[in-house]
């Protein structure tokens, strides 16, 4: 188990109730994080729908988490 | 020069930065707060950023406008918060000798900072709904890029 940081934003934030939560996981890639939190908070975005962002930078989301890792999920975009 | 702002864009200002005698010629794109959307009458607009990485893929989009086009100069601005009909949301302004540059770069930084900046926009309907934008698990797709394989 490794503990990292995950921040919420927009739809996310909103589904999840909050702004960041500290959690231990078992997953090892930011894919198989999401999946966890999505069947544990129901979020109705699916993992491919989905962008993954550690410690501020685009990820892929098959990368390694390691520990301490601060994890942005990241929906759709929409600016402009 | 690149920003997220919580506050008014101060166009005038922006537009002084850019000054510069070489420059022969200066697009700007405003993107305002329409009142519909997709037939949905829209009394106004939401916007949510995750700062850090959007500052980071904005300067990015500049660099690359510099790249690919002949530009004197390059600077966008993108609100957060929530703002009323008409407010602007957007401001990209982009300065070159000759305008083709200028215009082929301002629509580049735009295009590329909707489909690319982690920035987000909730719909507020005069019905009192509200959705958050390309985040809908039915209908169209967003076209946004999954999380990628290795």
């Amino acid at each position: 188990m490794i503990t990292v940081d995950v921040q919420y934003f927009a739809i996310l934030r909103e589904q999840r109730g909050v702004n960041q939560e500290r959690l231990a996981t078992a997953a090892t890639t930011p894919a198989a994080l999401y999946d966890e939190l999505r069947a544990r908070h129901h979020f109705t975005l699916p993992g491919e729908r989905v962008r993954a962002a550690v410690n501020d930078a685009f990820v892929a989301g098959t990368s390694a988490l390691r520990e301490g890792d601060r994890v942005v999920f990241i929906p759709p975009v929409a600016g402009g | 020069m690149f920003k997220i702002s919580a506050t008014a864009i101060d166009v005038a200002s922006l537009e002084r930065t850019l000054g510069d005698p070489r420059a022969g010629a200066c697009v700007t794109f405003e993107g305002w707060v329409r009142n519909r959307n997709e037939g949905q009458p829209v009394r106004s607009l939401e916007y949510e950023a995750y700062p850090p990485l959007a500052q980071s893929e904005g300067e990015r989009i500049l660099a690359e406008a510099r790249d690919k086009f002949a530009l004197v100069g390059a600077a966008a601005v993108h609100r957060t918060g929530h703002l009323q009909l008409g407010e602007l949301a957007v401001w990209v302004g982009v300065t070159a000798e000759h305008r083709g540059a200028a215009f082929d770069a301002c629509r580049y930084i735009i295009d590329e900072a909707k489909a690319r900046l982690p920035i987000w926009k909730k719909e507020h309907y005069a019905s009192g709904a509200t959705a958050w934008i390309n985040c809908a698990t039915r209908g169209e797709h967003s076209g946004e890029a999954a999380i990628p394989p290795a």
